[in-house]
C-alpha cells in the first residue's frame, strides 16, 4: 500500500494561519524574495502577525535580505521557526548553511512536504511564502498541498516578464486559485508599465516599485530596508490595496489595515 | 522531538484511512522508519502511544508494528546504487541532524562513491511511510 503520512497534517499545521500568499513569477531576478520578506515585515509593522517561508530552495536569499544566519528553529513536537525582526522565519539554509543544494522535481516536493509537515507556525494573520521562479514542482505543490493558498504575482516592465506572468495568471485562473494580483517591480519610468495586464488578464495591478539604486545597500538591514523607496512604495501598495486585509479574529469579516500603526519603527525589528 | 510531528501525521493518517474504509477499529498499522533519516525509533513509539490516547475508541489494542528500511542512494549520473556510509564513514553531528529534518539536505553531504556526483536519488529508505492499515468493518 505504501501511504505517505505526512500530507495529513499540513493542513493542521496551517490551521492557524489566517492567510497564505504566496509571491510568485515566473522569472528570476524580478524581486520575488525582496517583495515577499518586505511583504512580511511591512504586515508586521502594520500590526500583523507575520512569518515568512522560503521556499527557494535552489536560490535562497530570504535570509540575506534579513541579514540573519545561524539560526535554528527550536524543537518541540515538531519544529518552531525562530522570530527574526518581528515575524515567524523559515528557510531551508538553517538546514542547508550555505552551500548549493541540487535538487530534482521530487526532490523539491519531498523536502518542501517535510517542512510544511513538522514546522508549527501557530497563530499568524498572513504567512508570505517565497515561491522559486517558474510552474515547476514547488509552484504545483504550494497549489496541491497549501490550503486557502493565494498568489502574489511579481513582474516587472520588461514585456518578456509580463509574457511569463500573463501564462502563471492563466495557470492559477484555470485551476481556481485566487490571484490577489500583480505588483510591478523595478519600474523605471511612466513610459513602460505592466499595467495593461489588469485588461489582459482581469487580475488586479496592484501598483508599482520604483528602481532603487539603494536597495543593495540597505540588503541585510531591516529597518533600512522598511525605509528604502522600495520598502515604502510597497508599504503603499499594502495600505492601498484591499486584498492584504486580514479577516478579524473568530468573526471571518475584513478589518482595515491599521495604518496608524504603519510609522517606522512602529514595530520591534530585533532579531528575537 | 521531530518524531512527535511525524507521529502525528502517521495517526492523522491512519484514521482518515479507517473512516474512507469504514473501519470500526484499527488493530494494526506497519510502518516503516527509513535509514537515512535517523528517525529515533523508541521516541517514534513513545510519541505515537501518547498521540493515539484521545482516539482510544478506534485505536484500543492496536499493534503498532515498526520496521526499518536501509537507505539506499542511486546515482543518476553513472547509475551506482551505494549506502551512505559508502561516501562517508561518518557524517558530522550537524549534517546528521540536517538530514534528520530534511533528509533531501543528503545532496548537500553526501556524492556518489563512483563518479563524485551530488545527482542521487533516494532509492529507498528515505523517511517514515505506512505499509499498511489493518482493522475491523463495521
Amino acid at each position: 500500500m505504501r501511504i505517505d503520512p505526512r500530507v495529513a497534517v499540513i493542513g493542521k499545521r496551517l490551521r492557524g494561519v489566517r492567510r497564505i500568499i504566496a509571491v510568485s513569477g515566473s522569472k528570476g531576478g524580478i524581486g520575488k524574495s525582496s517583495v515577499a520578506t518586505l511583504l512580511a515585515l511591512t504586515l508586521h509593522r502594520l500590526g500583523y502577525q507575520a512569518g515568512l517561508l522560503d521556499l527557494d530552495f535552489a536560490s535562497p536569499s530570504t535570509h540575506l535580505i534579513l541579514g540573519v544566519g545561524g539560526l535554528l528553529p527550536k524543537e518541540d513536537k515538531g519544529i518552531i521557526p525562530p522570530t527574526v525582526h518581528g515575524i515567524k522565519y523559515l528557510s531551508i539554509t538553517f538546514y542547508s548553511g550555505d552551500s548549493p543544494l541540487p535538487l530534482r522535481g521530487g526532490d523539491v516536493s519531498n523536502a518542501m512536504i517535510e517542512l510544511l509537515t513538522i514546522t508549527r507556525w501557530g497563530t499568524l494573520d498572513f504567512l508570505v511564502v517565497d515561491m522559486p521562479p517558474g510552474l515547476g514542482d514547488a509552484t504545483l505543490d504550494a497549489i496541491r498541498l497549501i490550503p486557502r493558498v493565494e498568489f502574489l504575482l511579481i513582474t516587472n516592465p520588461s514585456r518578456l516578464v509580463a509574457e511569463a506572468v500573463r501564462r502563471a495568471a492563466v495557470m492559477l485562473q484555470e485551476l481556481k486559485i485566487p490571484i490577489l494580483g500583480v505588483v510591478e517591480n523595478m519600474k523605471r519610468d511612466e513610459a513602460q508599465s505592466a499595467e495593461q495586464l489588469q485588461t489582459v488578464l482581469r487580475v488586479p495591478y496592484l501598483g508599482a516599485i520604483r528602481y532603487d539604486d539603494r536597495f543593495e545597500d540597505a540588503l541585510g538591514n531591516a529597518q533600512k530596508l522598511v525605509e528604502s523607496d522600495f520598502g515604502r512604495d510597497l508599504e503603499e501598495i499594502v495600505l492601498l490595496a484591499k486584498a492584504f486585509a486580514a479577516p478579524s479574529r473568530g468573526r471571518g469579516r475584513s478589518r482595515a489595515i491599521p495604518a496608524t500603526q504603519g510609522t517606522v519603527g512602529g514595530a520591534d525589528l530585533s532579531v528575537g | 522531538m521531530h518524531e512527535w510531528a511525524l507521529a502525528e501525521a502517521v495517526i492523522s493518517t491512519a484514521l482518515n484511512v479507517a473512516k474512507k474504509e469504514g473501519l470500526q477499529r484499527i488493530t494494526e498499522i506497519k510502518i516503516v522508519l527509513g535509514e537515512l533519516q535517523q528517525i529515533d525509533g523508541e521516541i517514534f513509539r513513545f510519541a505515537l502511544t501518547e498521540v493515539m490516547q484521545p482516539q482510544r475508541a478506534m485505536l484500543e489494542g492496536a499493534q503498532i508494528n515498526i520496521q526499518e528500511e536501509k537507505a539506499s542512494l542511486r546515482c543518476k549520473n553513472c547509475g551506482r546504487e551505494w549506502h551512505p556510509k559508502e561516501a562517508t564513514d561518518e557524517l558530522g553531528e550537524e549534517a546528521a541532524e540536517a538530514i534528520h529534518f530534511v533528509p533531501e539536505v543528503a545532496h548537500v553531504h553526501l556524492r556518489c562513491p563512483k563518479c563524485g556526483s551530488a545527482d542521487f536519488e533516494v532509492a529507498g529508505g528515505r523517511g517514515v511511510w505506512i505499509e499498511s492499515i489493518s482493522g475491523e468493518s463495521r
